[in-house]
């Protein structure tokens, strides 16, 4: 795929120029089975969670996957990690496909890929001290040789992240939201990975908190050379965030571009939606905004609807939408959107934003 | 316009093991009617306690209304009966939760839970209650209103939950209703619905809004406004305009820079509030922002400012000794 456009905008936002791909997800389904019965449990209908989901991820790149809940979001990350042996598909990662892999061989390339959750409270073993939980993938990984070394790196992590190194020896209840989140990212980096999932890390916190651990990722990310998969329902956080946006809706990616290209010129009727109903703090600015607000809900992913799945929700659906879901397509360089009417729809004004 | 709520120097404290928490320290505000009040505050600044304060919800023991008077339509809240503040709840004053799954009653219908308040505070009969209850639920954009009477709230989704809340909530027609972080839990689109709702039905129905969040967006879509609340006290208060583009206290500023904003370009570096909020036991006599503020002069950390005028807007007032020369101080540091 040509990207002549992202090229300059990435080298504007002094992330790391245009690298090579480091992930790419081809065709990637995830069905859940339904159920029932006690004894003989028959299978009645699936889930479908993520259906035919296509991207790649740049080396040092970070690409924002945004959904609201139950769209996939989440279950993309945890196929990409393997924590879920997707339905079928292919997770190509620094060049093997993950999906065709055993767990034992699976195991040396976690050490280069890790994640972040959303909870920090759930996410962190209330029974070990803050320094076990930083090191155990050390241990399980074996890479600290001495109890010294293992100190030592650990120290190393915890000042990485802003902490202490004396904080080791503290349970997490002694923490406060933010910095249970900075333990988590330090059990991250523990194993020097190249590409972290970070599934709604500051979804959690307070807002003066939030934006601490995005600096903090973002200082990360420039001296680890690390690649993000950002997974977050809050746009404004995305945008500031990525280099190249997908969102997604019922298991589908809907649109994915370039974050410039998508919050200036989004295509698919959803994203426009999306962006509409972020409230901007500012009241000026709020009164002369245009608010699209689109009715009803997201449909069951049990019993999603005929056709595109956005079409019991869409303004601008037509009898064609009801046939079949539109495959994504290139509309405009590494612009590609999944709607029939992308193209004819004119351009408009994407936030409601006065001119 | 007549004053609808007065608040003054309300205060609740909570007696734990460790100390007394000083959730709520002696604020003071007033709505007036039709007004939309929004009231922003990051966790454990006391935004919640106040609202439950003023519906005398605050568990006791451990909590405890210290001090204060709120006095809705002039009757001062706190001094009434229990008796007498069940026929305010609910009927004059209507609250709304954040959490839509846990504060409806999983094993009642939707339509027992609405009528329960109409019976209550109308005294309807079950019929005529069932009437109004669809005609509720037809209000707040439910579709199919008399067959989701007798759904739970288990097979309903969390927006149409919220919906079911607000029904509840408007159901007698109160002249106040207080949200305490009503789209919090809600996804974005839905989020926009609930709250066109809300501000349609309080224009509707000549309701007063009090509207408790985190998120400036929603206050800065909704509120005429503002309240920001820090460590259990009112630090800065003026409309939406004014505190949006004139903010007059550190902590209002910070929290304006430290979210990412849609119409801003990117590629900005974040400016967020260093540090943490204090703990509030054994608060100093002291601005309780101090110790966070990159404007802080040694006076901050001897006295604790009490809430001030502001220049010549009288309706703007910060609890800030640096509050009128704040403009100039911060484009100097970033400058």
């Amino acid at each position: 795929m040509a990207q002549p456009q992202t090229q300059e905008q990435q080298g504007q936002n002094g992330h790391s120029a245009q690298g090579e791909v480091l992930i790419d997800v081809k065709d990637l389904r995830m069905y859940f089975p339904v159920t029932s019965g006690v004894v003989f449990q028959r299978k009645i209908a699936d889930i479908k969670a993520v259906d035919n989901v296509n991207f790649f991820i740049r080396s040092g790149e970070t690409l924002g996957l945004v959904g609201e809940s139950g769209s996939g979001k989440t279950t993309v990350g945890r196929c990409i990690l393997q924590l879920y042996k997707p339905t079928s598909g292919e997770v190509i990662f620094e060049g093997k496909d993950l999906v065709k892999m055993s767990s034992k061989n699976l195991r040396p390339v976690r050490r280069n890929m890790q994640v972040i959750f959303q909870d920090p409270y759930g996410s962190l073993n209330p029974r070990l001290t803050c320094g076990d939980i930083i090191g155990e993938p050390l241990v399980v990984h074996k890479l600290t040789g001495n109890k010294k070394e293992y100190r030592d790196r650990i120290a190393e992590l915890l000042t990485l992240v802003g902490l202490n190194p004396y904080m080791a020896d503290r349970y997490p209840h002694e923490f406060s939201g933010g910095q249970r989140q900075r333990i988590g990212i330090a059990r991250a980096l523990a194993v020097n990975p190249s590409f972290i999932v970070c599934d709604e890390p500051v979804s959690a916190l307070d807002v003066s908190i939030q934006a601490q651990v995005i600096n903090l990722l973002e200082e990360l990310q420039e001296r680890l050379n690390l690649t993000y998969l950002f997974i977050a329902h809050d746009l404004s956080v995305v945008r500031h965030i990525s280099d190249r946006v997908a969102v997604m809706y019922l298991g589908h990616i809907v649109e994915i571009a370039d974050r410039n290209e998508l919050y200036e010129n989004p295509l698919h009727p959803y994203t426009k939606a999306l962006l509409s109903a972020v409230p901007i703090p500012d009241p000026v600015v709020e009164s002369q905004r245009e608010h699209m607000i689109i009715p009803g809900e997201v449909p069951s992913p049990m019993n999603p609807p005929k056709g595109c799945v956005f079409n019991t929700r869409c303004p601008i659906a037509i009898d064609d939408c009801h046939v079949e879901m539109p495959d994504l397509r290139e509309v405009s360089p590494d612009h590609w959107v999944a709607c029939l009417r992308a193209d004819g729809y004119g351009p408009w004004n994407p936030a409601g934003l006065p001119e | 316009m007549a004053k609808l709520l007065e608040v003054d120097n309300l205060t609740t404290h909570f007696e734990t093991q460790d100390g007394v928490v000083k959730a709520v320290d002696g604020i003071s505000y007033s709505l007036e009617e039709g007004e939309i009040v929004g009231i922003v505050g990051e966790s454990g600044c006391g935004k919640s306690v106040h609202a439950l304060s003023i519906m005398r919800l605050v568990a006791s023991p451990p909590g405890k209304i210290v001090a204060g008077k709120v006095l809705f339509e002039g009757e001062d809240l706190l001094g009434i009966s229990m008796a007498r503040m069940r026929s305010v709840r609910g009927n004059r004053i209507g609250m709304i939760f954040q959490e839509p799954m846990t504060s409806l009653n999983p094993v009642l219908s939707i339509g027992r839970q609405l009528t329960e308040t109409l019976e209550l505070h109308m005294s309807m009969t079950r019929q005529q209650a069932l009437t109004r209850a669809a005609e509720l639920l037809a209000m707040v954009g439910i579709p199919d209103p008399e067959r989701r009477l007798k759904d739970y709230p288990h097979q309903l989704s969390g927006g149409m939950r919220q919906r079911v809340m607000i029904a509840m909530a408007i159901s007698c027609s109160p002249r106040l209703m207080i949200a305490d972080e009503p789209t919090t839990a809600l996804d974005v689109t839905i989020q926009a619905q609930v709250l066109e709702l809300m501000r349609s039905l309080a224009l509707e129905l000549g309701m007063s809004l009090i509207v408790i969040t985190h998120n400036l967006g929603v206050v800065a879509r909704y509120a005429n406004r503002v309240i920001v609340m820090y460590a259990g006290n009112i630090v800065e208060t003026s409309t939406a305009e004014e505190i949006y583009h004139n903010p007059r206290h550190p902590y209002t500023l910070g929290l304006l820079k430290s979210v990412p904003r849609l119409d801003e370009p990117t590629g900005e570096k974040l400016d967020p509030i260093e540090g943490l909020p204090p703990d509030l036991i054994d608060l100093p006599e002291a601005c309780a922002f101090a110790p966070r503020c990159r404007f802080a002069i040694d006076r901050c950390l001897k006295e604790s400012p009490t809430l001030m005028d502001v220049g010549e807007e009288a309706a703007h007032q910060s609890a800030c000794f640096r509050a009128a020369e704040l403009n100039e101080v911060a484009s100097e540091t970033t400058a």
